[in-house]
């Protein structure tokens, strides 16, 4: 059988949601379903002084308002060790306990009927009167304040470094410095959040959109003070997430609050506007940069600062000096990393977080300074190559970015590109040239899987993972389409449930290096315990054999000396009367973490036209090779390359959250005025993946591809966009009025 | 969203009845339902005027075209008469909002599409046209979207719509049905009101008008025309700034008629006079294009968040005209 791992295969369950068969979180269609509505404090600090809910419970339909006056009083108790998807330090949002209210946007009432217009009218009648306290709502970037230990202590650092930078600095022939801005982004996947919770006496079963089913479980056990057993979650669909369904939203409280009131299935879905208070965001950031560097092009002296804006009510740090610490080779390093703490919403992980901001950051000064030395970028970013991690003192498991250099720049045709600002031209528009560097760290976590091989020759393969769009779905099933010897149509693999052996968090481009192991893992247990029944049975083509003497291949078990058929499992299973056979296997990291730094790297090119009189920038090409270890499935790869890179396209040129201070709040809370790039701005994208088989990281080779590919765009555009007009924009996003001004 | 019912009308003097009661109309619905989802109208009924019949372009005896009310915005921007005589109509169409949006849309209720302020349309807020009186959030705002001509101390609102900024140029005129019957014309460039201090009235529109046709008259069709759009995505966005220009040179080559309108940067579709009149009797070449454009902010009010727009206006104005005028 050819390999399967490596093949283009096409999206399993493709068919299920063109054809709208997929079960998406809200669709789930519970006999007596009732419906909640949230209503949101519309003042940014202070606490409620009274609310009139009687115009609301006097509306039709409706079967309960509930508020802090007469909502349950939660346990919320303390999870011993906080999964790293929650804030490390101050305490998350307590829904409905209290007068206070912490932020614009946070839930002051809920309200339940029997239909969505009802509950959403109903939700409008009720009156909430507030004291106003003052707030913080303005980003003063001299106000940022190291993160707590609890941060520090998950690798959220307040500061990082190596050797003598002031020293080397003073004696660096080329300097350059910039400060350079990104606004707060909201992630504004297709599906909104959404929860639907389900009491049947004590046990409690959510519907819910998330990435991570399992802690989704036991923040809502921790939470009201319920064991976990009781509690089932089921999220087999999620239509987009990037990291806004890593963690439990208080939203998902309300609902099973509001379940518990009426006692009736609720579904409480979030409108858009919503969305933009009642989930994360990724932080508006600030950072100061200083590079030194001589006269051939060797940092000989790298100072970073990031500042970001944080709640008040917990502390949600990123690891944003991690791409500094050990992208290039400097031997003198200083990073430094603060929050401005703000009465705001919690920001939360959204795909690369922290990573694609100080990767902003340092490849948009690298391209100043290559300017700065009249050197090529390209040539820049090679003097610099790091042969290890720096910071850890520690060998790459593998790295083939100059690989994604060569193959892209050569792709790209970057030796056309004039060194000169504003000397490439066509057709009345200035043309740019722009690149630069992407990384992503690479980890794994514990995870475990099960194989059933069945009677009539399928393999039902079952994790409680989660497919939020890069395709865990039809990946898994490669894997262990592949380990088994099955064809990929006799494979069938099943997530979103946490009735389904633990999987570890979908987030942070972790999902096929842990799990994939584990899938490989639960393939092998099955054969093993097959090859077991076979050999012990009275008699059977492998009846008396050693262990030694008997294989799996081919999709069926063997003789290990290749002499006799190759018995197919299912013929196997019927000669021994077995409906199924089934075993669990599990992977986790190993030594390897302390052996080597691993990390996915890619290397992104694009070009520009400026259309310098009307302050517009479009991108008609944009070319990323990548070094993600091992690729399982070359399109689906694919597609989380170019999603990457529309979303870097996005953070270039088009995303901002609109922060009225007066109010602390985004005022363009829409997908009329956030703009995401719509396919008028999407023309050439191409992704290459560079070889490689990461078997250093773990047995199957691959790295992680999520982050990485919206790593390094955006930079890469703004680059770009200097070398069309000469004029460096260090604010996103490049928009007229930054072109004009 | 406040309950409402829902009426389907079969002709103008029932819309007519039916608005006098108090119903607002639904056509396209692509304005309305957002209105309704965030609660900016609340009205009891819905008056839907899809059965009135009023879709679809014809030329009348004097060469002029008609344009009926529900005509959807596609069906507009396909029209083989309107390209190949307004090309700034179908060109302001063809920019205008995504192919969904516009297989739905129609012309009478894009003239009468409603702002996209940030704060007219999150009811948190402040805003003079949603509650007269609260006062108007934008003025010390999240402005970059509003409007850097014909605002007041009340309202810098931006009209959003791009179709009638073609209309202003094109001379066209709106045709209304009062609620006693009576039908009169309009001129687009008059049909929407300044702001003033009375942000919540955007047109001339009386209790019970109905809009039953746009005319665009026969001496635009003897014009050339050209529509240029500023956003900040390829499609599906707002102008930032938008310029329409329709034009006749006389046999010297010299302007002998002209109309250029912005949009994007005015409470209302902006006629821009005294650009016409820099132009008017002139040839037109580089150096008097930019001198004329830069007349085209004559008169702006910029804020922090909207000053981008008057050079940005002076620059799309300028852009219109060079490439009308073959100087592209």
């Amino acid at each position: 059988m050819n390999a399967i791992i490596g093949q283009p295969v096409s999206r399993v369950d493709g068919p299920a949601k063109v054809t709208g068969h997929a079960t998406y979180a809200a669709e789930f269609d519970l006999p007596g379903l009732a419906y909640a509505a949230m209503v949101l404090a519309t003042i940014p600090r202070g606490h409620v002084r009274s609310i009139d809910r009687a115009a609301a419970e006097a509306a039709p339909g409706v079967l309960a308002v509930m508020t802090h006056e007469d909502a349950p009083r939660l346990p919320y108790k303390q999870i011993a060790q906080r999964p790293q998807v929650d804030a490390q330090s101050g305490e998350q949002l307590h829904v409905l306990q209290d007068d206070q209210v912490r932020f614009n946007g946070e839930p002051v009432a809920v309200v339940v009927a029997e239909t969505l217009e009802q509950a959403v009218h109903a939700a409008e009648l009720v009156r909430v009167e507030y004291a106003r306290s003052p707030a913080v709502t303005i980003f003063d970037a001299k106000q940022g304040r190291p993160p707590s230990e609890g941060n520090a202590k998950a690798g959220r650092v307040p500061e990082l470094g190596r050797g003598d930078v002031e020293g080397a600095m003073r004696e660096a022939p080329v300097q350059v410095e910039a400060r350079y801005v990104h606004p707060r982004e909201h992630h504004n996947a297709i599906e909104p959040h959404v929860t639907i919770a389900h009491w049947e006496g004590e046990n409690l079963t959510l519907y819910d959109k998330t990435q991570w089913v399992d802690n989704d479980r036991k923040e809502i056990a921790h939470v009201f003070g319920m064991e976990e057993e009781r509690i089932r979650v089921v999220s087999p669909f999620v239509g987009g997430a990037f990291g806004s369904a890593l963690r439990t939203w208080p939203h998902v409280t309300l609902a099973v609050m509001a379940a518990k009131r009426v006692r009736r299935p609720v579904r409480l879905e979030l409108t858009r506007r919503q969305l933009y208070m009642a989930v994360g965001f990724r932080p508006h950031s600030e950072q100061h940069l200083r590079l030194g560097a001589d006269k051939e092009g060797r940092l000989v002296a790298l100072e970073h600062d990031v500042i970001q804006q944080v709640g008040r009510y917990e502390e949600y740090a990123e690891t944003a000096l991690s791409p500094t610490s050990h992208l290039y080779q400097c031997d003198n390093l200083r990073a430094r990393y603060r929050l401005v703490e703000m009465d705001t919403n919690s920001p939360c992980p959204m795909r690369a977080p922290g990573v694609v901001t100080g990767v902003l950051g340092l490849e948009m000064a690298m391209d100043e300074l290559a300017a700065e030395l009249g050197m090529d970028p390209l040539e820049l970013r090679l003097r610099n190559y790091a042969e290890q991690d720096q910071q850890k003192g520690l060998p790459w498991s593998s790295k083939e970015l100059r690989a994604c250099y060569e193959t892209a720049a050569e792709r790209f045709g970057w030796a056309r590109r004039k060194p000169e600002p504003r000397s490439m031209r066509e057709g009345g528009m200035l043309i740019g040239y722009g690149m630069a560097t992407a990384i992503y760290h690479s980890d794994r976590s514990g995870g475990s899987a099960s194989v059933a091989l069945t009677g009539n020759g399928m393999a039902v393969v079952r994790s409680a993972s989660s497919d939020m769009g890069p395709g865990t779905y039809t990946s898994m099933t490669q894997v262990a389409a592949e380990t088994l010897g099955l064809p990929v149509d006799h494979v069938r693999f099943e997530l979103g449930d946490t009735n389904l052996p633990y999987a570890p968090v979908h987030g942070g481009s972790i999902t096929m290096a842990s799990l994939g192991n584990a899938v490989v893992a639960a393939c092998r247990a099955v054969q093993t315990k097959l090859t077991s029944l076979a050999r012990a049975a009275q008699q059977g083509p492998f009846a008396g054999l050693a262990e030694d003497a008997v294989v799996a291949r081919e999709g069926g078990l063997g003789r290990a000396d290749g002499s006799g058929p190759v018995v197919p499992y299912a013929e196997l299973l019927r000669q021994h009367n077995l409906g199924w056979v089934e075993a669990e296997g599990s992977a986790q990291p190993g030594e390897e973490t302390k052996k080597y730094s691993s990390a996915a790297f890619g290397a992104i090119f694009v070009e520009v036209r400026v259309d310098e009189l009307l302050g517009t920038v479009r991108v008609p090409r944009m070319i990323g090779a990548y070094d993600v270890g091992r690729v399982i499935n070359p399109k689906t790869a694919r597609s989380q390359c170019i999603g990457g890179m529309v979303g870097g396209l996005g953070m270039a040129l088009e995303e901002r959250a609109e922060w009225d201070a007066r109010f602390g709040k985004v005022m363009n809370a829409n997908l009329a005025e956030y703009l995401v790039p719509v396919n008028a701005d999407v023309a050439e994208m191409e992704a290459i993946f560079v070889p490689n088989d990461d078997r250093n990281f773990n047995p199957l080779g691959v790295k992680g591809l999520a982050e990485v590919a919206i790593c390094g765009v955006a930079p890469a555009i703004a680059n770009a966009v200097w070398h069309a007009t000469g004029r460096r924009i260090r604010e996103l996003p490049i928009t007229p009025e930054r072109l004009l001004g | 969203m406040q309950p409402f019912t829902y009426a389907p009308v079969a002709d103008a003097a029932g819309a007519a009845a039916r608005a006098l009661a108090g119903a607002q109309f639904i056509a396209g619905g692509t304005d309305m339902l957002q209105l309704l989802q965030e609660n900016v109208l609340q009205p009891g009924e819905l008056a839907d005027l899809n059965g009135l019949g009023l879709a679809g372009i014809g030329e009348e005896p004097d060469g002029a075209l008609r344009l009926g009310a529900l005509t959807r915005l596609q069906e507009a921007a396909d029209h083989p008469l309107l390209r190949e005589r307004c090309p700034v109509a179908t060109e302001a169409l063809a920019a205008t909002a995504s192919p969904m949006v516009r297989h739905m849309a129609t012309l009478g209720g894009n003239l009468l599409q409603r702002t996209r302020c940030l704060y007219f349309r999150d009811v948190s807020t402040p805003c003079n046209k949603r509650q007269p009186g609260s006062g108007c959030s934008a003025l010390e705002g999240e402005n970059r979207h509003n409007a850097i001509l014909g605002g007041s101390e009340h309202c810098i609102a931006v009209q959003p719509s791009d179709f009638p900024v073609a209309l202003v140029a094109l001379d066209a005129e709106v045709l209304l049905r009062g609620a006693e019957g009576a039908e009169r014309w309009v001129p687009v460039e008059s049909f929407h009101r300044l702001p003033g201090d009375t942000p919540e009235i955007e047109t001339v529109m009386r209790p019970g008008d109905v809009i039953l046709a746009i005319r665009i008259p026969s001496h635009a069709m003897r014009w050339r025309s050209h529509y240029v759009k500023v956003r900040d995505r390829a499609s599906f966005a707002w102008a930032l700034c938008s310029a329409a220009v329709a034009l006749r040179l006389d046999g010297e080559g010299r302007v002998a008629e002209m109309r250029v309108a912005a949009g994007g940067v005015a409470t209302k579709p902006w006629r821009l006079v005294r650009v016409e009149q820099e132009l008017l009797g002139h040839r037109m070449d580089r150096d008097r294009v930019r001198l004329a454009a830069v007349w085209a902010s004559e008169g702006a009010v910029a804020r922090p968040g909207n000053a981008y727009k008057a050079p940005l206006l002076q620059h799309t104005v300028e852009r219109a005209l060079l490439e009308i005028g073959g100087l592209a």
